[in-house]
Parts: C-alpha cells; sequence; structure tokens
C-alpha cells in the first residue's frame, strides 16, 4: 500500500514535469532556451516515471528493464541536446541576447556586440 | 488509474512537440522536436505495457531508445555536413564560437 502511495506520487510528479517541459518548448523564445526546457523531460520527467514504474513492478526482470531504459536516456539525452546546441551555433543561429536597460547592461551589451561583429558573415 | 493520467500527460507532451516541429523556424528547432517525440516515444510504450497487463512491450522501448538517439545524431550530422560519412571538423575561425 505504501509503495503503491510512493508510486502514485512518482507518476503524478513526472507527468507534471513532461507538462512543463512541453509547454517550455512550445512558449521558450530560441532554440537554445527551447533545449533547456526539453532536458527537463529528458531527465526529472523520465526518471521519476521510470521510477514509478519500477516501484510498480517489484523486484523482477521488468525492473531491469526499466533500469537499462533510464541508464541509456540518461546518458543519451545530454549528448543529444549538446549536439543540437552545437550544431545550431555552428550553423549560424545566435542566442538572444538581454536588451533591456535594467541591471546587467554591461556584459549584455559586450555580448551583442560580439554577436553584431558576426552579423555579416552569419549564414 | 495513475497509468492514465501519465499516459494523458504524455501524449499532451507529444502533441506540443509536434507543434513546436511544425512551427519552429529553424531547422534545429524541428530536430530538437524529435528528438523530445522520441523519447515521449519510449515514456509511453513503457507505461502502455503496463497499463495493458503486457510488460514485454518493455522491449520494444529499450530498441526505441536506441534507435531514436541515432537518428537524431544522423540528422544533426547531415545538416551540418551535407554528409553523412563526413569527417570535416568545424573550422573555428570560420564559426564564431565560445
Amino acid at each position: 500500500m505504501v509503495i503503491d502511495i510512493l508510486s502514485w506520487v512518482f507518476l503524478a510528479s513526472g507527468a507534471f514535469f513532461m507538462l512543463v517541459a512541453g509547454v517550455g518548448v512550445l512558449r521558450m523564445p530560441d532554440v537554445f532556451t527551447r533545449l533547456h526546457a526539453a532536458g527537463i523531460k529528458d531527465t526529472l520527467g523520465a526518471a521519476l516515471t521510470i521510477i514509478g514504474l519500477m516501484l510498480q513492478a517489484g523486484l523482477t526482470l521488468v525492473a531491469v528493464k526499466l533500469a537499462l531504459i533510464w541508464i541509456f536516456l540518461w546518458f543519451t539525452s545530454p549528448v543529444a541536446s549538446h549536439s543540437v546546441a552545437r550544431a545550431a551555433l555552428l550553423g549560424g543561429v545566435r542566442p538572444i541576447l538581454q536588451q533591456t536597460d535594467g541591471d546587467g547592461l554591461e556584459s549584455a551589451t559586450e555580448s551583442a556586440r560580439l554577436g553584431d561583429d558576426q552579423e555579416g558573415s552569419s549564414r | 488509474m495513475m497509468f492514465v493520467v501519465s499516459a494523458v500527460a504524455i501524449l499532451l507532451t507529444m502533441g506540443m512537440a509536434i507543434a513546436r516541429g511544425l512551427r519552429g523556424p529553424t531547422v534545429y528547432d524541428r530536430a530538437l522536436a524529435v528528438n523530445m517525440f522520441g523519447t515521449a516515444t519510449v515514456l509511453l510504450i513503457a507505461v502502455l505495457g503496463f497499463l495493458t497487463g503486457r510488460p514485454d512491450f518493455l522491449d520494444l522501448a529499450l530498441v526505441y531508445a536506441l534507435l531514436s538517439f541515432i537518428g537524431t545524431i544522423a540528422i544533426l550530422k547531415f545538416v551540418s555536413y551535407g554528409d553523412l560519412a563526413s569527417t570535416r571538423e568545424p573550422d573555428p575561425e570560420e564559426d564564431w564560437t565560445w
């Protein structure tokens, strides 16, 4: 009974983080921030859902297979995110930098100036 | 019961990933959406196995996790170099990186 409740808690939080990541991917302004949102699903959403399923499965072969899926996602999703970010950056996509007049203006204008230098040569 | 909630959340996330893939202004947004859709498919297969009481579907989920990762890397390599067999390193002088 306790294990059931614990498993439901894990499954519900996994579903919550999954929806948060979906909304983030839809609403974020640029590729790099969208990657940040997608990373939530690949780590927290997948991990919590799989832990919930493992608690339901108990100590069986099913739990071992779930653990294998979890470990595989754990290793591949950062690699995939990194290669998307690297391909986007090398392909000429520039991050949206801060443009307001608030704090941290100096570093923001510095980065914006560096970005402007490359404006003409970017594909 | 909780499996249904989890499956519905995964399906909604897959729908949002498809929307991003259709809207996404650059090809990298679409690659990101495909990657996200693949991970969601793996989780959906696992949850559906428990939902229908047949956890044998987990083997399919494991194989799909392998395939989806390779597919994402292959798409990105093809987009970046125009050739899946390319061994060219990106030139740091040509492109601005940090």
